[in-house]
């Protein structure tokens, strides 16, 4: 019941070697994280899953297809959807304008007969903008849905995020660091949101600094370190594997968590 | 073969006139990551200023000094009336500025001196040397050196002084440079300086054979800019070799195929070489950082 | 409450261009009316390039002179009525855009603007050097439209100058609704985002190459009815149409009235238009005036003249 698979996945820059030999795989409904220290490669695995980054060495096998270095947008029509360490948002639009955005792969359609905003082209967006708003009620900012994107607080832009990837229907959704910028009371919201998503049959891969809430929801985690898999397994196996516990700053343990930086 | 070596020679005349424009939009690219539209006008300063100086009664040399000298001060003053004003502002409103600012400069020029063609005479007299069967003025060899020690100088400037480090640094990382105590602002000035006075020696060695007028900003804007993007924006050996390419690619064309579509063949060129390495020759691969 | 601003914008500048008459001196200003139009046509496409997908172009004064050498051309060579040929002209330009499109739009920011100013070299120097098609940098003349008599025969009788204040003004028009359409839309709103983030369009499935070729084209279908427009108008053309410094003109009226807001550029291409008219007075200091404006207007409202004064406006409220 595999959804996502990666193996031996690895991409070099500049002769440097910056994730090398990199598998694991992700079911439906299941929500596994990737941790590890800042610079262990993270981002650069959901770059390469996600097809931002060519992969030079291995395989991303999605519900039984070779997709390695598929374009983004030929990823996301198969139901792969991401969010960004960094944001990136269209600043420029309205709220509700992002999370439509979202919706592109089903509201898309002939560019004429958007140029002539002709009925088929007023009743797409009809659909997208309901489908929108339901989705910012979802994460909690109905009530921005006019405002400019770029106006929102960073823990609201997280979150605009959130919904901007779940407009996708997606059947995997990447997050990346969803909870970092965020208080205790968004971080807690936001991890409902995630168990919310798995539990309607979503696979989730996490990347996260928020040791306590990777322990709480993941139900496998894989642990990098400079580019490489080091261990995974369940959560409580993970924390007390004495390799991972050396990984982040020497004896501490990683429930201490905040070690994390 | 004499007819090969001569086009040769007057494309490399000429391409040395273009990379030291380029040298000059490279420059300020580096240092803000504007290209300055304005730069073709230095060129046409360099050679206004030199001939009526020089008309007044100011011996030649000192009035081409005079010239590279006023040239830098208006580079200096375009910067900090015109382009750190707008700091942060859209790119395409920067070009716009620097449009704005050539139009200025060309009504100023227009204003201050006149609308017609000036010439002052050769630093080495007009008789034309021959090299294995072709001629070549003594003015081109004057303009090749110009470009030839202008680029020594600049290398040796980035490769050997602390100050031509700290303008790497900023073109690299202007926030890392600010950190380590460079000031970017600084860094900025000094190019606009440099990047005129550049274009107005171009200006100033070019115009016994050119001839210069107010107008003469906008083409030679074109082509340096044609030529920096050629070599790869940012990349001061870019700049050369674009601009000489540029030359020589004109001159050939223009000596077997057409002199009135040297210019076609010359962007059909870059056309082909923007396809097939999208960054131009030199320049580095940008990538997406997420 | 969007469709609605839409509307606004529509009526604004319809009104605007319905009772601007009522304040002409004399038929000139018919004229310089009709140019605003024109050059507010081409623009609107550029804020659909440049203001909504942000890909820049300085060569789209090329699409301009393919639209007015079909006007100029195919009436004697092909026999086709002028209208037709204008229709002709759009479809070439539609084609060329599309066939250039593809590989050029790989390129972004500076090089696009280089590669792009290639191509529109390239045109006007066809343009300028095949005289024996095309008359060469003299110009050749233009057909007569013929449908100022056609009117006139139906009991509608215009003035020259007015019959073309009217058919420019109408053409904006249209092309400022079909524009403000596309920005409300599934296409315009991906577009809007590639220009945000290309690669968050892309995750979210914008097949970004593919938008970026279809905005290229709607503008060059823009810039190539303008352009014909302006032959048909004038009944002569000359391949400064095509020119680079035309190029030039249509992106700084764009950017200068406001590059993402369609009756920003449009007020761009006003301002900009009669700028010039207005700066004939004072003879040698045009250009000095003009550069000077240019640079304040862009340190003082860099998001361009109409963004920055409605921006301001809303502060005061």
């Amino acid at each position: 019941m595999t959804l996502l698979s990666v193996d031996g996945l690895g991409i070099d820059f500049g002769g440097l070697t910056a994730v090398n030999d990199v598998g694991f795989s992700v079911s439906p409904g299941e929500i596994v994280s990737v941790i590890g220290p800042n610079g262990a490669g993270k981002t650069t695995l959901f770059n390469m899953i996600s097809g931002v980054y060519q992969p030079q060495r291995g395989k991303v096998i999605l519900d039984g297809a070779d997709v390695t270095g598929l374009a983004p947008n030929r990823l996301a029509e198969r139901g792969l959807s991401r969010t960004f360490q960094n944001l990136q948002i269209f600043q420029r639009m309205s709220v509700l304008e992002n999370a439509m955005t979202g919706c592109h792969l089903r509201e898309r359609g002939p560019v004429l007969s958007d140029l002539l905003s002709l009925p088929s082209s007023r009743r797409r967006s009809a659909v997208t903008r309901a489908r929108a708003t339901e989705l910012l009620e979802r994460v909690g900012l109905a009530r921005a849905s006019e405002r400019e994107a770029s106006s929102l607080s960073y823990g609201a832009l997280k979150r605009l995020e959130i919904a901007r990837a779940l407009a996708l229907e997606p059947r995997i959704l990447l997050l990346d660091e969803p909870a970092a910028g965020c208080n205790a009371v968004e971080t807690e919201e936001i991890d409902h949101l995630i168990a919310e998503v798995a539990k309607s049959g979503v696979a989730i891969l996490l990347v996260e600094h928020d040791m306590k809430m990777v322990m709480r929801i993941s139900r496998h985690i894989v642990v990098l370190d400079r580019g490489e898999k080091i261990a995974e397994g369940a959560p409580a196996a993970v924390s007390r594997d004495p390799k991972v516990i050396e990984a982040y700053l020497g004896t501490q343990s990683v429930e201490a968590g905040d070690a994390v930086g | 073969m004499p007819e090969l070596l001569q086009y040769l020679l007057s494309g490399v005349t000429v391409g040395a006139v273009y990379a030291l424009v380029a040298l000059g939009f490279t420059l300020i690219y580096n240092a803000s990551d504007v290209v300055n539209f304005a730069q073709g006008e230095f060129v046409m300063l360099g050679g206004m200023i030199t001939f009526f100086a020089w008309q007044a009664g100011i011996p030649l040399p000192l009035a081409a000094l005079l010239a590279i000298l006023a040239a830098a001060t208006i580079g200096v003053l375009l910067n900090k009336l015109a382009i750190e004003p707008a700091r942060g502002a859209p790119v395409a409103s920067l070009i716009i500025i620097t449009i704005g600012a050539s139009i200025f400069l060309r009504g100023s020029a227009q204003l201050v001196f006149d609308k017609q063609l000036h010439r002052f005479p050769s630093f080495s007299g007009d008789d034309p040397l021959r090299v294995f069967g072709a001629t070549m003025l003594p003015q081109g060899l004057w303009v090749i050196a110009g470009a030839v020690a202008v680029f020594l100088v600049l290398w040796l400037f980035f490769a050997r002084t602390l100050t031509g480090k700290a303008v790497l640094a900023t073109a690299n990382n202007r926030i890392a440079a600010s950190l380590v105590g460079i000031n970017p602002n600084h860094m900025m000035t000094l190019s606009f300086a440099v990047s005129a006075a550049i274009g107005a020696l171009a200006g100033v060695l070019v115009t016994p054979i050119t001839l210069t007028s107010y107008d003469l900003g906008v083409a030679m804007a074109l082509k340096g800019f044609a030529a920096a993007m050629l070599g790869g924006m940012g990349v001061p050996a870019g700049a050369l070799v674009g601009g000489l390419l540029l030359g020589l690619i004109e001159a050939l064309t223009a000596g077997y195929v057409s002199s009135v579509y040297k210019d076609a063949v010359a962007f059909i060129l870059i056309l082909v070489i923007l396809f097939a390495r999208p960054q131009g020759l030199f320049g580095r691969k940008a990538m997406d950082r997420v | 409450m969007r469709l609605s601003q839409k509307h606004l914008t529509l009526i604004v500048l319809a009104v605007l261009v319905a009772l601007a008459p009522a304040f002409f001196p004399s038929n000139f200003y018919y004229r310089i009316g009709a140019l605003i139009f024109v050059n507010g046509l081409a623009v609107t496409g550029l804020v659909v390039l440049i203001g909504f997908a942000g890909q820049i172009s300085l060569g789209h004064a090329g699409f301009a002179g393919i639209g007015a050498y079909a006007c100029a051309l195919a009436p004697g060579y092909l026999g086709l009525h002028p209208g037709l040929a204008m229709l002709l002209g759009a479809v070439l330009s539609g084609g060329v855009a599309w066939l250039i499109g593809r590989p050029i739009l790989r390129l972004k920011g500076y090089y696009l603007a280089v590669a792009t100013l290639g191509f529109g070299i390239l045109v006007s120097m066809v343009l300028a050097n095949e005289a024996k098609i095309t008359g060469g940098p003299d110009g050749r003349e233009v057909a007569e439209l013929g449908l100022r008599s056609a009117l006139a025969s139906i009991g509608i009788g215009l003035s020259n100058a007015q019959f073309w204040y009217a058919a420019t003004g109408l053409s904006m028009l249209a092309g400022a609704w079909i524009a403000l359409n596309l920005h409300d839309s599934p296409s315009g709103r991906a577009l809007r985002a590639l220009h945000d983030s290309e690669v968050a369009a892309r995750t979210v499935g914008v097949d970004v190459a593919r938008l970026k070729l279809s905005a290229f084209v709607i503008s060059a279908v823009y810039a190539s009815l303008s352009g014909s427009l302006l032959a048909l108008m004038n009944r002569f053309i000359t391949p400064d149409v095509a020119g680079f410094l035309h190029s030039i003109e249509l992106v700084t009226m764009t950017v200068f009235g406001g590059v993402g807001s369609v009756p920003g550029a449009i007020l761009g291409a006003a301002t900009l238009t009669l700028l010039p008219q207005a700066l004939t007075v004072l003879q040698q200091y045009e250009n000095l005036i003009l550069g000077l404006i240019m640079m304040l207007v862009m340190i003082f409202m860099r998001e361009g003249l109409l963004p920055s004064i409605m921006r301001r406006l809303k502060g005061k409220g």
